[in-house]
């Protein structure tokens, strides 16, 4: 592996150097070239290593020393194989694309704010280059927080108003949580291992020298830090608000990637994962419980992004799902998928709101189909390869993921596919409420309304083709024997898995869930064809409100934390402790004066000069006038 | 050499600016001065490092056994260079600020460095104590005579803690001369053995008055009121360099004198550091003076780098170090910054400010690296010293309770992200709250030194290497005779 691979993260850092130093000098063309071309220089040399890969040319790259001391050794080093290539293609394909389309978007903003956006876009893509290349735990971590940084950045863009810096804060906290996991963890395999370089860790010597405990400390410690980025119970709450970004942000950082992190975090320890029985029934609760939980709240949401953000939620719950039950391909492979088609979505509903004048409210829409062919098409795409229909690349990972669930936990199984259900019923509410039906804003938004320009509808189409055809990488085994390609180029790092379930048992589940799926598509056309005003009952109020989680935390972490502070500061600091001490000092004094009284001999009178010195000192200062 | 240079450059000058004339000139003095003593100690890491240069030894009070004795070591070394980059810096910071009497400020400033040099160079326990009250006494002069409106008595407080400290610690150091055959020299008194159960007691003589220094809670209630009280280049001081003298005490004379005694009362101080920085960090929250924000957000972390000494392993002590140094830095960068707001906007208070970002971007830019740096994000100095302390808690052999003290200390990462983006969300987002007053202080001296710290906050945050080689043999040195007496 050549130091080449070093380019990769470089480009962008490089495109985000420029446009910040020269935001206010550079023009926004010249903005918007600098910062899409840079990614696309990574992503030219991403095929390139791609291929190598292939070839079964992977291997770690040393730079230098960062951290070391005793026998720990912890170098800047990239590791390039089968698991960070497929990541490298994702962050840097569907990356541009979005820089790509941000061209467009965001071109209203000021030429400074402009660079400043792209800046900000560029070093995420930094950032997340640097998580899934780096070859030990701590380069993953500077990329795991810095990732975290630029959506704190990217959500308090407009940071004129207040809600939006509120949320970037949220981000920001709720992910350090999770970032204390993850450090826990690093220092829980440093005290045992002396390493965290992937390759010694997952040596069999060193699986040896951990206990069971300590393997089931660590990973439950790197799951806290995924719920963090990957947005699970209970630290989801974050991602639903960072909705306040500009939406190609929300399409690269708060759907296609990033969020994605948790996932590779855990595929990258799938031998610690697998060993550890507990923690991968709490992944899997967890990520079922998040699937269900924020799929019902999506039902009820009227926000165009909030619904496709508690999707998000959702189907990363789904992916926990899989690897709760050992099947990291699965996961990776509905990454993949999710990618594509939510990427596409969420580019979808920004196409739709630049289209509206920037009105999120779908129940102020209603007939856009008709003024804009593109969007609605591939918009409709990306609802049909999420709900899984068959022959969308949604169809496949799901199903991946429903039968691993099937032959693992029969429960688990049946709350997923209530989630898939739920899936496709909010998503076709959302889609047919947007797009058919008849125009519900204002006249003057109806003026408007317009295909957005070329930059916006091209990656919308090239991602409308990958949410079809990104599937076929992974075809079941049972229509194609060894259709499993992504599997097999994944086997060197995550063991080829085997199902146990018959090929008649297979063909049923895939039936059935298509038919749930057809069932609840038709069911919701006949509901949202034409709008009607909705009244919540009680549960709809409850999931409008999504379950008051936000309220309950504030009332039993937030308010408590301010108060104690507010306790501190005004009782303990003020008359408590600082009473003493001046009491002290008071009594210490007086004290002092007596005893030197009594003192006698060499040290006595030493001590005598001292204080005698010291306060002929302070008096001199009255006298030293300013 | 280089050992007394270090020591002599600031103290004749600073004598000398007492005769200067006029504001210019002092200024021109002071920082031609701190620039010569930083050139000295670049040069005692790079040309002139042979230990020749580094000791110097001359008899001082023969009738007590004490002599002028200075020696530098990497660790001396890591803090000489802290003392010596931070006074042009701060020099720099202040240069359109206003000072009555500048040549004896700016005098008083440069004999505080001169007694701080002291403090890290001797390796005599009465020259060390010397130094360290060298140090304090100007202190007292500047905040009295220059600082805020509540400036006497603020300073009688800060004044009556290190002095009961100080008497303290001399007590202390009478009885360790006792014990140790009437001897103050360091390497002697290493090569003594003290019954531990004297050990037991005379630590805490030692250790109160560096705990003072640091602050250590429940020690720490002079801190946030002398900082918020004092000019800001002497809160610098303070902040920056002169609460590492606690530290740096612990590390030198207490750990390798007292080290059965450091091993057994571990757990007792762990404690106090970790009550203490959870009980700075949440407090931290809710300051709404700058400097008090400051000066909490100080506490916690001086309180992690005087908790990772207690691990008594290479990577927490090792740490530590260069977090004394990285701290240092920083946090002169956010007194420069808090001071720029008040001198433009007139306050400090953060429910007051708001909006900044759109008045002053290439401000706000810079707080958020330093603001980032003060949370040890990733590729910042910071973290590095961070993540190697957190990991020599957890690690640790000493102490018993180790993965508990680091998952509590540990939620002070959480919380220094929630009062440092708090105070950045007031102080620069939303909208506009006031216009700014007067000359703008946001001047190219100001400039300059921001962009030397954020330069350094970069480098050391990616290539940390030669600051760890520096300090790693003398870091050894200690541990290792420590483990020689357990």
């Amino acid at each position: 592996m050549s130091k080449i691979v070093a380019l990769v993260p470089l480009l962008p850092l490089l495109g985000f150097l420029i446009n910040g130093l020269l935001r206010k000098q550079l023009s926004k063309t010249a903005a918007g070239i600098i910062g899409s071309g840079t990614v696309l220089g990574a992503f030219i040399i991403s095929v390139l290593l791609f291929i190598d890969v292939r070839n079964g040319k992977t291997g770690v790259v040393e730079f230098f020393p960062f951290i070391s001391f005793d026998t720990v050794k912890i170098p800047f080093a990239f590791l390039v194989d089968q698991l960070t290539a497929i990541y490298l293609l994702i962050i840097t394909g569907v990356g541009f694309l979005i820089h790509v389309y941000s061209t467009a978007y965001m071109h209203d903003e000021e030429a400074p704010h402009f660079a400043r956006y792209f800046a900000y876009l560029n070093l995420f893509v930094f950032s997340m280059l640097l998580l899934v290349l780096g070859a030990n735990y701590v380069i993953m971590f500077i990329g795991w927080e810095g990732v975290g940084l630029c959506s704190y950045l990217l959500i308090g863009y407009w940071f004129k108003n207040p809600q939006y810096n509120n949320a970037a804060k949220k981000a920001f906290v709720m992910n350090r949580i999770g970032d204390l996991g993850f450090l826990l963890a690093v220092f829980w395999l440093l005290a045992k291992l002396s390493t965290v370089t992937y390759g010694e860790v997952f040596s069999a010597d060193a699986i040896k020298a951990l206990s069971q405990t300590d393997i089931t400390i660590i990973t439950l410690l790197f799951f806290v830090a995924a719920t963090g980025k990957s947005a699970q119970i209970p630290l989801y709450t974050w991602l639903p608000d960072a909705m306040a970004g500009p939406t190609p942000v929300s399409a690269l950082i708060h759907a296609a990637t990033m969020v994605t992190a948790g996932i590779y975090l855990v595929a990258r320890t799938n031998i610690l994962f697998s060993m550890a029985e507990t923690t991968q029934h709490v992944i899997a609760w967890i990520g079922v419980a998040t699937a269900l939980l924020a799929a019902t709240i999506a039902v009820k949401q009227n926000d165009i992004k909030k619904v496709l953000a508690y999707s998000t939620v959702s189907q990363l719950g789904y992916m926990f799902l899989a690897l709760g039950m050992g099947a990291y391909t699965a996961a990776v492979f509905h990454v993949m998928t999710h990618a594509f088609f939510k990427a596409l979505l969420f580019l979808g509903s920004g196409s739709v709101i630049h289209a509206m004048g920037g009105e999120q409210d779908i129940r102020k829409m209603g007939g856009l189909a008709k003024h804009m062919k593109i969007t609605y098409f591939t918009f409709l795409i990306g609802c049909l390869a999420i709900a899984g229909v068959p022959m969308f690349s949604g169809f496949f990972s799901k199903d991946a993921i429903l039968l691993s669930a099937y032959e693992h936990n029969k429960i688990i199984w049946g709350i997923a596919l209530l989630v898939a259900a739920l899936t496709t019923f909010y998503m076709f509410r959302l889609l047919f409420l947007t797009f058919k039906g008849s125009f519900r804003g204002t006249e003057e938004q109806q003026h408007h309304l317009h295909e957005s320009p070329r930059a916006m509808t091209i990656p919308l189409i090239i991602l409308g083709v990958l949410s079809i055809v990104g599937g076929y990488i992974s075809v079941p085994e049972v229509f194609v024997a060894g259709g499993d390609k992504l599997g097999q180029f994944l086997a060197p790092i995550i063991p080829l898995h085997t199902h146990a379930v018959s090929h008649m048992e297979e063909y049923a589940l895939m039936g059935g869930t298509t038919l749930l799926v057809a069932i609840v598509i038709v069911f919701a056309w006949n509901k949202y064809k034409t709008y009607k005003e909705e009244t919540n009952g009680a549960f709809g109020n409850l999931l409008e409100n999504k379950w008051y989680v936000d309220e309950l935390y504030n009332t039993i972490i937030v308010k408590p934390i301010n108060w104690l502070a507010g306790f501190i500061e005004n009782v303990l600091e003020r008359s408590g402790i600082d009473a003493i001490v001046n009491g002290v000092g008071r009594a210490v004094q007086y004290s002092s004066r007596q005893l030197r009284l009594l003192q006698s001999g060499q040290v006595g009178s030493y001590v005598l000069l001292m204080i005698a010195g010291m306060v002929l000192l302070f008096v001199l200062q009255f006298f030293l006038k300013k | 050499m280089i050992a007394v240079l270090l020591f002599l450059v600031p103290l004749i000058s600073g004598i000398l600016l007492f005769a200067t004339k006029n504001a210019q000139q002092a200024k021109m003095l002071a920082l031609l001065a701190a620039i010569a003593t930083l050139v000295v100690s670049l040069l005692g890491l790079t040309a002139l490092k042979q230990p020749a240069y580094l000791e110097f030894d001359v008899a001082w009070l023969t009738g007590i056994n004490s002599r002028f004795h200075l020696k530098l070591d990497g660790i001396g070394q890591l803090v000489c260079l802290l003392t010596a980059i931070s006074f042009p810096l701060i020099i720099l910071s202040a240069w359109n600020n206003e000072y009555s009497k500048p040549n004896n400020f700016f005098g008083l400033l440069l004999l505080s460095q001169a007694g701080l040099m002291g403090v890290f160079l001797s390796v005599d326990l009465l020259l060390f104590y010397f130094f360290w009250e060298l140090a304090l006494i100007p202190v007292y002069f500047l905040c009295s005579g220059w600082g805020g409106e509540k400036r006497i008595a603020v300073t009688f407080k800060f004044f009556i803690y290190t002095f009961v400290g100080s008497l303290i610690m001399l007590v202390g150091i009478i009885a360790l001369y006792f014990q140790c055959n009437e001897t103050f020299d360091l390497k002697i008194i290493l090569s003594q053995k003290i019954d531990p159960q004297v050990q037991n007691w005379l630590f805490w003589f030692f250790f109160v008055a560096f705990a003072i220094k640091m602050p250590v809670w429940p020690f720490h209630t002079w801190q946030p009121d002398t900082y918020e009280q004092s000019p800001t280049p002497v809160t610098m001081v303070l902040s920056g360099i002169m609460v590492k003298m606690g530290l740096f005490a612990v590390i030198r004379w207490v750990a390798p004198v007292f080290s059965s005694a450091f091993y057994q009362w571990g757990d007792t101080i762990s404690l106090l550091c970790i009550v203490g920085m959870l009980y700075a960090s949440v407090v931290a929250i809710k300051q709404d003076d700058l400097k008090r924000l400051i000066a909490y957000s100080s506490i916690a972390h001086i309180g992690l780098m005087c908790l990772a000494l207690f691990a008594s392993n290479k990577s927490g002590m090792q740490g530590a170090v260069l977090q004394m140094f990285v701290h240092g830095i920083n946090i002169i960068g956010l007194w420069i910054v808090a001071n720029t707001i008040e001198q433009n906007y007139g306050t400090r208070k953060i429910s007051e400010l708001g909006g900044l970002a759109q008045q002053a971007p290439t401000l706000t830019i810079m707080l958020v690296i330093i603001a980032l740096a003060n949370i040890a994000l990733p590729l910042t100095n910071a973290f590095v010293g961070e993540f190697m302390m957190f990991n020599g808690m957890l690690s640790s052999k000493i102490t018993r309770y180790n993965e508990l003290d680091t998952v509590l200390a540990g939620l002070c990462i959480i919380l220094a992200a929630v009062y440092t983006l708090n105070m950045i969300k007031q102080v620069f987002y939303g909208a506009v709250k006031r216009e700014a007053v007067g000359n703008n202080a946001f001047t190219m001296p100001v400039k300059l030194a921001l962009t030397v710290i954020i330069v350094l906050i970069l480098v050391m945050g990616v290539y940390p290497k030669p600051f760890l080689d520096l300090t790693n043999e003398a870091v050894d040195a200690v541990l290792n005779r420590m483990i020689t007496v357990k």
